[in-house]
């Protein structure tokens, strides 16, 4: 029961946030064809302006979600217009670069703007887990994150199977060259990919932030799995992130688990490790992903 | 007036100009075909149309209108579309998202005009949902065609639309190529496979090295001897 | 100006000399791998913390609290530094060296990430977040300023040993290797050259210049830990550096070094001089800066101050057939 409570359901909460933030990821790297280095700090900007909409309305952070999406779609159009557009015929390492500098710029104003002490979305008040058969717990919080990452997943699903704009973007990503050649507005398909991209970050730094707290950091501490969920499910499958994100949050609990005897598998000072472990082991052994996506 | 007209048109991708002072005109109705050894620029003068070189000299002209160094986007929305040789569908789209895709600039109803389609391309229909990189050669070229006639484009460009393909679906092509034409398309075809091509079109260019060799109605350069030396009964 | 301040400023220019000059180093090693390579090495930081860890194991006292009781001397731990570093970037190559750039991107900026998390956690050997202190410096028991001035000079020695060697490689057929493998890799590849290994090679020798560079900091400091090895400040700034100096150039390395730790440890001097609350936040607003001044550089001056100067492709070819 202690494996259940204290390891495969925060590795399924972890999974979710990171599959939300890989789905991103990977529909960016896919479309725009560069690593968004900047992706967490999409993250951490809609988990910060969430707590401010908290402060201001009182209101329940899944309530003011999706205002809190719509801002930091509009940062995200914003920074892609000003410093990623340039670029869309150069290199993509130079679109990396610039990506690492406005993860640090959105990084420093988060910390002007808040400060560096950590936040909470609610202060003081502990929620008891709920019991399910003596020794089931589960506390509500994870409940909710786990139901409206599922809810997200499957709104994300309908926008790229049955919505002009979402297959766009899919053809998009198959070969942007084709896409331009059929008429399809690329500048049109890159601005959805940044608002659903954006809006679905914005999601996992909620839950995140909801189910610790928020931080100036936890934009960095969040990308390098989430790139790793990204690359095991296959760049430019936004399926692939939804199963790469939960394998590597799983992963990441279930490490600390005392497998064999009775310490844990790896130290859990380690635990940030596997993710990057995992990410360089798939980018040397198979870097389509576990669904063939794109390999550059 | 000509349908499409190039018009002493120089360029190429880097520094270097592939093409030299090319010039080829469409009339209405018509299947024109532009055929050379390889490297003569044959798919760089049909790219060049669609603004994907970058041109040093010349014009291109729609039904008139000066369409030199146009954005692909622009270009298919006046109606010219493209058919590349290479990834020409979407691979992990299906079939018919394929087809949707290029009706993408049409605001009206294109339902009618995909059943249409799918008449034309009788085995597309019965794979609408798989995905058009799972399909044969073949299927992949009727599908790449069907997606650009989905706009009812006012001329149809294929850069070597039966390259790889099995003889039986050589021959299929080009019959639905006469399908097409006779529907009111008229057509740009560059072929490696000049007997057969030059056989289905009114007339035809002879590029080699970027420059116009010769031209002719297809039946005159069908039975020409030196084009027949040049290509070795291809 | 009292003789007391100018003191005061000639110390703070040594200490700006002897900082540029060891991110010069580093710049010049980035510069190895991407200006002349074209490999994309965002973990810096990992390789600057192997260096200083080894160096500051090697030449420290005898400690309960960590690894070290060798106290060699600080040259040798220095060699120490450079060789350990070469070891592990050699097997970093080995992994990564195929990777495309933005896959060895994320794969470089894990692994430094990776080697950090074990330098923090092995406190056996590290000290942890603790972290190392007492480390000799050189030429300390002379008395202020010669002290310093002596450090910076011996700095400064190494970059300028360095420059010479790795422009005399640019200029050898090695370095023109380099440049042919990164303009052209199928042409390099149908010539018969074994791209990979020359990759590698080339990633090892800029990681050494990175381990070198992590050791004499931490002599510098004099203290080694956790936090001194950010990897935004180190691979970042670097980067920057190598950016807006000039890449594919050794001169714009050393430019773009000095110039932007000038900028970097004056602008800290002038937010120094806020009132408090707002001298907290000044540091964000500094990174800031640096973030967006790379996106200026970027966007308008990619080559940088000093754009490298490529032969012409007759020139290439008059200097490869006489090898």
């Amino acid at each position: 029961m202690d494996f259940i409570n204290f390891y495969l359901i925060p590795g399924i909460v972890l999974g979710s946030i990171y599959a939300l933030g890989a789905i991103g990821v990977s529909l960016v790297f896919g479309i725009l064809r560069f690593a968004n280095f900047a992706h967490g700090e999409l993250m951490l900007i809609g988990a910060y302006i969430t707590y401010s909409l908290i402060q201001f309305t009182g209101l329940h952070p899944l309530v003011v979600l999706p205002i809190a999406m719509l801002f930091t779609s509009l940062v995200a159009l914003g920074i892609d217009h000003s410093f990623y557009k340039p670029f869309r015929a150069s290199k993509s390492t130079i679109v990396i670069v610039a990506s690492f500098g406005i993860a640090l710029m959105a990084r420093s104003a988060v910390q002007i703007i808040w400060g560096v002490d950590q936040f909470s979305y609610s202060p003081g008040r502990i929620q008891m887990p709920m019991v399910f058969f003596d020794t089931l717990r589960i506390s509500p919080k994870h409940i909710w994150i786990v139901s409206f990452t599922l809810v997200l997943m499957a709104i994300t699903h309908v926008i790229l199977s049955y919505t002009r704009a979402g297959k766009a973007m899919r053809a998009m990503s198959d070969s942007a060259e084709l896409a331009r050649l059929t008429g399809i507005n690329t500048e049109n398909v890159v601005k959805t990919t940044w608002v659903l991209g954006a809006s679905l970050a914005t999601a996992a730094g909620v839950f995140l932030g909801w189910d610790s707290h928020l931080h100036s950091m936890m934009g960095f501490y969040m990308l390098l799995p989430m790139f790793a969920a990204a690359i095991l499910g296959g760049i430019g499958q936004p399926y692939g992130a939804m199963v790469g994100g939960l394998i590597v949050g799983l992963a990441e609990e279930l490490s600390a688990y005392p497998w064999i005897g009775e310490n844990p598998l790896l130290s859990p000072a380690y635990k940030a490790g596997v993710a990057f472990a995992l990410m360089i082991i798939m980018l040397i052994w198979r870097p389509s992903g576990l669904f063939r996506g794109r390999v550059f | 007036m000509s349908v499409l007209s190039i018009e002493n048109l120089s360029g190429g991708y880097g520094e270097a100009d592939i093409l030299h002072e090319v010039s080829l005109e469409i009339d209405t109705g018509e299947i024109v075909v532009v055929i050379g050894p390889n490297g003569a620029g044959k798919s760089t003068a049909m790219k060049a149309v669609f603004g994907l070189l970058r041109l040093s000299g010349g014009s291109v002209h729609l039904a008139g209108e000066d369409i030199t160094n146009m954005d692909p986007a622009q270009v298919v929305n006046k109606g010219v579309c493209y058919v590349p040789q290479t990834n020409n569908v979407f691979p992990t789209l299906t079939v018919q998202e394929n087809l949707e895709m290029g009706a993408y600039i049409r605001n009206d109803d294109f339902r009618p005009r995909l059943l249409e389609i799918y008449e034309m391309f009788p085995p597309l229909a019965e794979k609408k949902k798989q995905a058009a990189g799972e399909l044969s050669g073949g299927q992949r070229q009727m599908v790449a065609m069907g997606k650009a006639l989905m706009l009812e484009p006012t001329i149809l460009m294929l850069d070597e639309p039966t390259a790889g393909l099995s003889p039986i679906y050589r021959n299929e092509i080009f019959q639905i190529i006469r399908q097409i034409n006779a529907s009111g398309v008229p057509i740009l075809m560059v072929e490696q496979n000049a007997k057969q091509s030059l056989a289905v079109a009114n007339r035809g260019y002879v590029l080699v090295d970027g420059r116009n060799r010769t031209t002719g109605k297809g039946i005159d350069l069908l039975n020409d001897p030196e084009i027949a030396k040049m290509f070795l009964g291809g | 100006m009292d003789s007391a301040q100018a003191y005061g400023y000639m110390l703070y220019f040594v200490s700006l000399m002897t900082m540029g000059g060891i991110y010069a180093i580093m710049c010049l090693g980035l510069n190895i791998q991407w200006g002349f390579t074209g490999l994309f090495n965002a973990g810096i930081a990992g390789f600057f913390a192997i260096g200083a860890y080894v160096s500051a194991i090697l030449t420290t006292a005898e400690s309960s609290s960590h690894l070290g009781g060798y106290e060699l001397p600080i040259a040798l731990g220095l060699v120490g530094a450079m060789a350990v570093t070469a070891a592990i970037a050699w097997l970093v190559g080995l992994l990564c060296i195929r990777l495309r750039s933005d896959y060895l991107a994320i794969a470089t900026i894990g692994i430094g990430e990776i080697f950090r998390l074990i330098l923090k956690n092995e406190i056996w050997a590290t000290n942890g977040a603790r972290g190392i202190a007492k480390i000799p410096l050189p030429f300390e028991t002379l008395s202020e300023p010669w002290n310093k001035i002596g450090f910076m000079l011996l700095v400064l020695a190494v970059v300028a040993v360095f420059y010479f060697l790795i422009e005399r490689a640019r200029l050898a057929p090695w370095g023109r290797l380099m440049t042919g493998i990164r303009e052209n890799e199928y042409s390099a590849r149908a010539a018969g050259k074994n791209v990979e290994r020359f990759r590698i090679e080339a990633f090892v020798c800029g990681s050494i210049l990175m381990g070198l560079a992590g050791g004499l900091t931490a002599h510098y400091i004099k203290f080694i830990g956790p936090g001194a090895t950010e990897p935004l400040t180190t691979t970042f700034l670097v980067w920057v550096m190598l950016i807006a100096g000039g890449s594919g150039n050794n001169r714009g390395a050393v430019l773009g070094a000095f110039l932007l730790w000038g900028i970097w440890s004056f602008s800290e001097v002038l937010t120094g001089r806020l009132p408090a609350e707002l001298a907290v936040k000044a540091a964000y607003f500094r990174i800031f800066l640096i973030g967006l001044l790379l996106q200026v550089v970027l966007q308008r001056y990619a080559g940088g101050i000093l754009p490298e100067r490529r032969p012409t492709t007759a020139q290439q070819s008059v200097e490869a057939s006489s090898q």
